[in-house]
């Protein structure tokens, strides 16, 4: 397999004290050349980590890494061929944006016009075209998102790496720039790892997601098997706010939850399973029928409707696109599974 | 485009081998080393690395050249682990040879009497290290380093591996191996021999720990009294410095601020000692109060001032402007939307400031009072101006190396409560206050407003804090006009002799004369102090880099031996050098060289910190991001961080310069004929009683010295930081 980015067995502890506990456990991985992976996960799993490894920042406690099949553990970021975008952007707060843009060429021995030439010419392909004398204290949100973007990418990187690029952009920006950052990495052919806490965000731009947990890789796969063939517990939680709730399997393939019956699309082992349902997975009978559920509380979102209801099997959080007739508080429902957002996993210990 | 991996390692290869062929290898006593570069293939004294090891009977430094050979195998694999203990291994090898060579053949054949048993008497013997020895062994230090960082240390960075284990080797050659070997001076015995007896007997001794003063008999010992003028200027100077603090942060308008900024600036740029004259002037024998005294009353002058009075109020000044920079910084620090919170909750503004503004002080506080007790056991310009029959520490430890006693193990002892006391203070804060902080500079503002003070406290305040910078206003041009008048006491015409004497100018057949006493001394000064300050800037700056942005093993322990320059006082450094640095192979005693080391490491804290407080204000991935887009770490330091550092950089040069200029106790066992000091000229003009030439070079100094930190202002220049105009950091980034 070409891979771009190989973890092999990789762990990493900060400090020197080997009582310390690890922040990444034996993580082995690859990075297929050409894609987008995401590395997913709650703040403190370890994606960070595992992002500044990549770049040289950190040097893993064990393990090896490979970047294009060449082994890059012990060498620094200089010569490993990988860029970066810094969740603060980490624009040279003293430089203009030429200059922040062309720094990487300078540094390396580039000389000045030239320099400046290709550094406009980045800046054009970002979508920045007259701010080229500002100081980046000038320039709103999005346009020093596009100079960070520019300055990474003028070096002409195999690889590049994003560490939460959009979390400080608002929710317009946002999809903006995740369409262009999708677009940018198929036109230059990159092989991009890209860390982040949003799992919306993850779903839209990947080829491939990892999820982590507390250190170690939870599942791995393509955005549609994360979401829909979620392998744990916690996956199944994370991706989608599913809820979860105790069933039974039985041999015959089919799965008990309270007084539903239902055939999952995965097979599972009979004995007790974790049925995950995601909110809109629910669908409300209003003549009853399924589990029983009395609403509680409700909010309006626009274009559509969050309930919860009190069930015999607890609360239950239901999103409904029915904007037409909102359900009263007290009404009494039935509540039914869809064939969809309906997953079965193993109960964890 | 990326360089070759292994640029620097062929550089410093090359630099060690050159080292061998092109520089003498010892230090040349009488001449400079660049003097006799076309003498390297003569004499043994002249010759290279190589002549001397084959045509002048020393082999052992051929070990240096067979490690740089068994480096330079390295260079065959390509870059990892293989070649990192190739490179570990020869400049062991190297290191072991050269250093382990100087320390163990002195001038007189081996340095250690077990040899002689050993191997017999050895024919050949060794000078002080000189420019090929010195370059050789930087070359193998820094492959050491490099073979380091290829094994996977210091995250595979050569640059940060040099850093710090050049740093590292500098630290231990310049402090802790000197202070180790003065303090172990003080188990041996007067017939030589080694004993925990002596040390105990010497620092037992009752003039050191006599506690008779209490009982009203006789004199304390030395180091009670050490004690207790540490305590009453650390609790005199913090309560004084918070006052001031306070008024000026919270209650004086615009109009104060400038007159208590320049109070604040004072003692940074006038040495220690010119408070004590100032003070003598006014309550000396002579001086202004005792001659009314005995005009109105009839009352006989006498020297009632000098001792523990004198010392204390000397001391008050010379510390309180510390004290008031510290405390300014944590009320500024201090979130007015806690006061805001009390006073919701019904507190009045009395109560307030009694339960949150003063306890959120506390650890400043804590803070200030340390760093006075330090700055007083350390100080030895106002004890020896002022301090009369008072000893202390400090000026005991001068007396025992420079009197007719010449008693090292006394004076080792001494150092040895000294350092301990030094230590001791150290530890507590850094134990006690290093993780507590309650005051948040954060970069988000606090929209709260400041709270007034109590009316009763501001009443006090004022009630204090005026007169006593008024009190400090007269000593200061007391100090000045002293300078002017022909003698102090007897005298009060107006004259310029003691200019004249001092700076004098001539015009002779010759062209322009320097005739004055003064002048030696201060270009001495001046040339010492300027090479030292961007010396200490640079080094101070690079480990509070290293301290602040890498991590490696040992880290901890490289930060301790850093900051230890501080808690070690001045006296005991300066006594270290003469001890340490008196024999092969770092042979620099009388060369201005040492003086320039001496304020280097003992000016090195100051440095340190200025870059660490700016340090903690810089986002890290600025340089992180400097290093993705493939820039090397000295490129970004250049780069990116130096730029952005301007502030601490301005603090470190100003400070350590500023220092150098003032500094006594460290260099005054140091200076020669040849390399006399301002400082040291001085004292030795108060010792003669001339305190008109001494007042009029400390106001020389004082103006020549605000020139020059302008200068440094003004070349060194703002940041550049967009429309944002930052105001350059305060000078006391952190004392």
């Amino acid at each position: 397999m070409d891979y771009g980015i190989e973890f092999r067995n990789i762990s990493k502890r900060y400090g020197t004290d080997p009582a310390a506990p690890l922040v990444v456990k034996s993580v082995s991985f690859g990075i297929e050349a050409g894609s987008l992976v995401t590395i997913l996960g709650p703040s403190g799993c370890g994606k960070t980590t595992v992002l500044r490894m990549i770049a040289g920042l950190e040097s893993p406690t064990d393990g090896q890494i490979f970047i294009g099949g060449r082994e890059v553990t012990t060498l620094g970021p200089a010569e490993r061929n990988v860029s970066m975008m810094f969740q603060s952007y980490a624009l040279f707060p003293h430089m203009n944006v030429v200059d922040n843009v062309m720094y990487g060429l300078r540094v390396s021995g580039v000389p000045k016009a030239p320099a400046t030439a290709r550094a406009i010419e980045a800046l054009k392909n970002v979508g920045l075209v007259g701010y080229d004398a500002r100081m980046p204290s000038e320039l709103s949100g999005g346009q020093q998102q596009r100079v960070a973007l520019a300055r990474a990418l003028i070096l002409e990187p195999k690889i590049l790496l994003f560490d939460e690029p959009l979390s400080n952009l608002d929710a317009r920006l946002r999809r903006e720039m995740r369409e262009e950052i999708r677009s940018l990495q198929q036109r230059l052919g990159l092989t991009v790892a890209y860390v982040t806490h949003d799992q919306s965000e993850a779903l839209a731009v990947s080829d491939t997601i990892i999820v982590m947990n507390d250190g170690r890789i939870a599942q791995r796969g393509t955005p549609q098997e994360m979401y829909e063939r979620p392998g744990s517990e916690f996956v199944a939680g994370f991706m989608g706010e599913a809820m979860l709730f105790p069933g039974v399997a039985d041999a015959d393939g089919s799965v008990r939850l309270g007084p539903i019956d239902f055939r999952p699309r995965q097979s599972v082992a009979a004995g007790a399973v974790k049925v995950a349902v995601r909110p809109e997975a629910w669908q409300i009978r209003r003549d009853g029928g399924g589990i029983v559920g009395r609403l509680q509380k409700r909010a309006y979102l626009g274009s559509y409707f969050e309930y919860t209801f009190a069930t015999p099997l607890g609360p239950i959080f239901v999103v409904s696109p029915e904007l037409a007739r909102p359900l009263d508080l007290g009404a009494e429902v039935g509540l039914m599974l869809a064939d969809h957002g309906v997953s079965v996993v193993h109960a964890d210990a | 485009m990326p360089r070759h991996p292994n640029r620097a390692i062929v550089a410093w290869l090359l630099a060690g081998l050159l080292a061998y062929l092109l520089l003498p290898w010892y230090a040349i006593q009488d001449s400079a080393w660049y003097a006799v570069l076309t003498q390297i293939a003569d004499g043994p004294e002249t010759a290279n690395g190589l002549f001397q090891a084959f045509a002048h009977g020393r082999p052992w430094l051929l070990g240096g050249l067979a490690g740089l050979a068994l480096a330079t195998v390295g260079l065959a694999v390509p870059p990892g682990r293989r070649q990192g203990l190739w490179l570990i291994a020869g400049a062991l090898l190297g290191l072991i040879a050269l250093v382990g060579g100087g320390f163990a053949i002195g001038a007189r054949g081996w340095s250690f009497e077990v040899f002689n048993a050993w191997f017999g008497e050895l024919e050949a013997q060794q000078f002080g290290m000189g420019g090929g020895a010195f370059v050789a062994i930087t070359a193998l230090t820094l492959l050491l380093a490099f073979g380091l960082a290829r094994c996977g240390n210091f995250k595979g960075d050569l640059f940060v591996a040099g850093a710090v284990v050049g740093c590292a080797a500098l630290l231990l050659l310049f402090i802790a191996y000197p202070v180790t070997k003065a303090l172990s001076a003080a188990f041996i015995d007067e017939a030589g021999h080694w004993g925990l007896g002596a040390l105990f007997e010497r620092i037992g001794d009752a003039r050191i720990w006599n506690l008779g003063c209490l009982a009203g008999s006789t004199q304390c010992g030395v180091a009670w009294n050490t004690l207790f003028l540490a305590l009453a200027c650390a609790i005199g100077s913090t309560v004084l410095g918070t006052m001031m603090a306070l008024l000026a942060e919270r209650n004086a308008g615009p109009r104060l601020q400038t007159p208590l900024r320049l109070i604040a600036l004072l003692p940074i740029i006038t040495p220690p000692f010119v408070v004590g004259l100032g003070l003598i002037l006014l309550f000396g024998r002579a001086g202004i109060v005792n001659q009314f005294l005995e005009y109105a009353f009839d009352i006989t002058p006498t020297r009632w001032f000098y001792g523990f009075l004198g010392t204390w109020i000397a001391q008050m000044f010379a510390f309180t402007p510390i004290a008031f920079m510290i405390m300014r910084g944590v009320v500024q620090g201090l979130a007015p939307s806690l006061e805001e919170a009390a006073q919701i909750l019904h507190a009045d503004r009395r109560q307030t400031f009694f339960t949150v503004t003063l306890p959120l002080m506390k650890p400043g506080l804590a803070n200030a009072f340390l760093v006075g007790f330090i700055e007083s056991i350390a100080d030895f310009g106002n004890p020896i101006v002022v301090g009369g029959q008072y000893s202390v520490l400090s000026t005991d430890i001068f007396f025992a190396i420079v009197g007719a006693q010449f008693d090292q193990g006394r004076a080792a002892a001494l150092a040895w409560v000294l350092t301990l006391f030094a230590l001791g203070v150290f530890a507590l804060q850094r134990g006690l206050l290093g993780r507590q902080n309650y005051t948040t500079v954060s970069g988000k503002g606090d929209a709260g407003i400041p709270m007034r003070l109590p009316d009763g406290v501001r009443r006090t305040l004022n009630g204090v804090v005026y007169p006593w910078l008024a009190f400090t206003l007269v000593v200061y041009l007391f100090a000045f006009i002293g300078g002017f008048v022909r003698t102090w006491g007897r005298d009060y015409t107006f004259t310029l002799t003691h200019f004249q004497t001092a700076f004098g100018l001539e015009w002779s057949d010759f062209g322009l004369v320097w005739s004055g006493t003064a002048w030696n001394s201060l270009f001495t000064t001046l040339t010492l102090s300027g090479l030292s300050a961007p010396l200490t800037a640079a080094i101070g700056l690079l480990i509070a880099y290293l301290i602040a942005r890498t991590d490696f093993r040992g880290r901890d322990g490289f930060e301790f031996i850093a900051l230890l320059a501080f808690a070690i006082p001045g006296t005991v450094l300066g006594v270290s050098y003469i001890l340490a640095f008196n024999v092969p192979p770092a042979e620099l005693t009388g060369t201005g060289l040492i003086i320039v080391i001496c304020f280097l490491f003992r000016n090195l804290p100051v440095g340190v910190q200025a870059g660490t407080a700016a340090f903690k204000q810089l986002d890290k991935s600025l340089d992180e991001a400097s290093l993705m887009l493939r820039a090397s770490t000295a490129q970004t330091l250049q780069r990116v961080v130096l730029p952005l550092l301007k502030p601490a950089l301005i603090a470190a040069l100003v400070y350590s310069f500023a220092r150098a200029m003032t500094t006594v106790s460290a260099v005054i066992f140091l200076v020669t004929a040849e390399n006399e000091l301002a400082t040291t000229y001085i004292i030795g003009r108060i010792g003669n009683g001339d305190y008109g030439i001494a007042l009029a070079y400390c106001t020389v100094l004082i103006l020549l010295m605000s020139l020059i930190i302008g200068a440094i202002q003004w070349l060194v220049g703002e940041r550049r930081l967009g429309r944002r105009k930052s105001s350059a950091a305060p000078l006391a980034a952190g004392m």
